[in-house]
């Protein structure tokens, strides 16, 4: 593991008599992706403003590559060296080009190499075609792109996002995610991202960190999280839904297989062979029976041991060990019918259309 | 209607005919205006970036006491003006009472509120967040004040427009202060109360119309700066 970019140590934050943030120790490895996930009033936007040097620690020390920011210089130097994006765009009433091109200027950055980043930065996020166009009149995607493009063209060594897919509608949003991580992938960037929603979490970070009242209550791997959540909170939080990592071993007509833990599990999509993948399957999609059902559309059938029965209201949630994880919700009277307890055999089936592919 | 005949045909031929008098009293006003609301330009967007960027207590007591200040009555000013500036007043070591600078003075006193009351709430409009968004691209202080000021530009222009608006029409404090002295401290507004009073109605209102004109004059120039550029 290399040295991390970013460490905090002791971080503490009070608004008047109340402690608003409160972080032991918290590294970031360069070209690591780590999401702040949390519900709302949970602390991620303070602690990724203090991370980003816009709000002073109350106590404690934060090292970028290892040398404490202690002086207003040093944090003015700091926050010229990382960038943070918003959930509004935030743009300025001038052309989307004079947008990108706002945080060279500042930086006092040549005419020719900030025309040449703009481009660069616009091309990346394909809004080449709006560059003369006034920021008062995209569409809200066409300003968040702008806004993202504008970090990048700064080549921030670490970038901040502070929830910035949370005010677009969904196809807006799935379309940037994927350009966001494609970026990601080819700029090697160390990100923080604050989000609520597990999935985008799930999409773009290595590292996931669940945040509840000011402290981070868990930090771990995207799966070790999802899978093993260290408390109640983060498994409400969290929904415990099944994340597996696995390798393509075959493809063909649109449906791959991947090798999970020993096991096969059956997706749709087109993947290279060998390719990494994160697979999740949501606990709603999973079905339970005690014989495997040979009628059934389910490609995914896993035997398996169950370790534990959650009662949700009219449902309950049945975790199970089938070498790997996997959570399935089934209602009460199937419960009953099928007479499930701790420690029964089962067969958990699922169709490859349930299979979510995470992150690749 | 024959009188404001009169007075148009008079405010055209003194217009016309470049009246030695006309013009002194109008580049008097044009200048102690002009200069009263960059005086108050300055002080009052510095008093607006203060009170709209910073944190302080009494922060609302301060904004309600500016925004009463929008109000100021110029006859009030005038007095106080006048008092400060009495040979036996405080400041009264300047000699300047009953001079151009001291209508500079009354006139920046009324205009410098109006254009921190409004500076303030056109700072306050920028969205919350646009400050911390400048300075996490690396904006240093200074930095980050001109574009807050770049981006709250239009209704700032506003503000300036309120502010000289404000007093190239006011005529309280400049009569007490300025003594509407001929060819010295005689300004568009007193002379038009001076002739207005001695009934020389077709003057008076050659002088109400040229002080019309020069206000829509400078506003159309404002006007411009304010919508130029605006890109689509």
């Amino acid at each position: 593991m290399s040295a991390p970019i970013l460490a905090v140590r002791a971080l503490e934050v009070w608004r008047g008599s109340i402690q608003v943030l409160a972080i032991p120790s918290f590294t970031l490895q360069p070209g690591s992706v780590t999401a702040l996930i949390g519900p709302n009033g949970s602390g991620k936007s303070t602690l990724l403003q203090t991370l980003a040097s816009l709000i002073e620690p109350t106590a404690g020390a934060i090292c970028f590559h290892g040398n404490p920011l202690q002086t207003r210089q040093e944090r003015y130097l700091y926050r010229r060296r990382v960038t943070l994006v918003f959930q509004e765009s935030l743009l300025f009433d001038a052309t989307v080009r004079s947008n990108l091109g706002a945080g060279l200027k500042l930086h006092d950055s040549p005419r020719a190499e900030r025309a040449k980043r703009v481009e660069e930065a616009a091309a990346r996020f394909g809004i080449t075609h709006l560059l003369d166009r006034s920021a008062r009149n995209l569409s809200g995607g066409e300003a968040q792109r702008t806004s993202l493009a504008r970090a990048f063209a700064l080549g921030p060594e670490i970038l901040f996002l502070d929830e910035p897919f949370s005010a677009l509608d969904p196809p807006t949003r799935e379309a940037l995610i994927d350009d966001l991580a494609r970026v990601l992938r080819e700029t090697r960037t160390t990100v923080v991202l604050a989000t609520h929603d597990q999935l985008e979490a799930m999409r773009l970070a290595d590292v996931l960190a669940v945040m509840h009242q000011g402290r981070i209550a868990q930090l771990g791997g995207v799966a070790e999280v999802i899978n093993h959540p260290v408390d109640e909170f983060v498994a409400a939080f969290v929904g415990m839904e099944t994340v597996l990592d696995g390798m393509v071993i075959a493809c063909s007509q649109g449906l791959f297989t991947a090798s999970v833990g020993g096991t096969h599990v059956q997706a749709l999509g087109e993947e290279a062979l060998g390719a990494q993948v994160r697979v999740g399957v949501r606990p709603e999609n999973v079905t339970l029976s005690l014989f495997q059902e040979t009628c059934s559309s389910a490609l995914n059938h896993f035997p398996g041991t169950i370790t534990r029965i959650v009662p949700k209201g009219p449902y309950s949630k049945v975790e199970l060990d089938c070498g790997f994880f996997l959570a399935a919700l089934v209602t009460a009277r199937s419960l009953e019918e099928l007479n499930l307890r701790e420690k029964s055999r089962v067969i958990a089936s699922f169709k490859a259309t349930a299979v979510h592919v995470l992150r690749k | 209607m024959g009188l404001i005949w009169e007075g148009i045909k008079e405010a055209l031929r003194l217009l016309f005919t470049l009246d030695p008098e006309v013009l002194k009293i109008t580049l008097l006003s044009l200048k102690v205006s002009v200069l009263a609301t960059l005086v108050s330009l300055f002080l009052g967007i510095g008093a607006g970036l203060l009170i709209a960027l910073n944190r302080f207590p009494g922060k609302h007591l301060i904004i309600s006491l500016v925004n009463t200040g929008m109000g100021l009555p110029p006859v009030v000013v005038g007095l106080f003006v006048t008092i400060m500036l009495w040979r036996n007043g405080p400041l009264g070591f300047f000699e300047i009472l009953y001079t151009p600078t001291a209508i500079v003075i009354a006139q920046a006193i009324i205009a410098t509120p109006i254009i921190a009351g409004i500076s303030v709430a056109a700072l306050q409009q920028l969205p919350p967040n646009l400050r911390l968004q400048i300075l996490s691209l690396g904006a240093t202080r200074r930095q980050l004040v001109w574009l807050l000021v770049q981006e709250a530009r239009l209704p700032l222009l506003a503000a300036v427009m309120a502010g000289f608006g404000g007093v190239i029409s006011e005529v309280g404090a400049s009569i007490m202060v300025g003594g509407n002295i001929k060819g010295y401290s005689r300004v568009l507004t007193t002379a038009t109360v001076m002739e207005t009073s001695k009934g020389n109605f077709d003057v008076a209102i050659a002088l109400s119309l040229i002080l019309l004109l020069l206000a829509f004059s400078v506003n159309a120039v404002l006007t411009y700066l304010q919508q130029r550029k605006r890109p689509r």
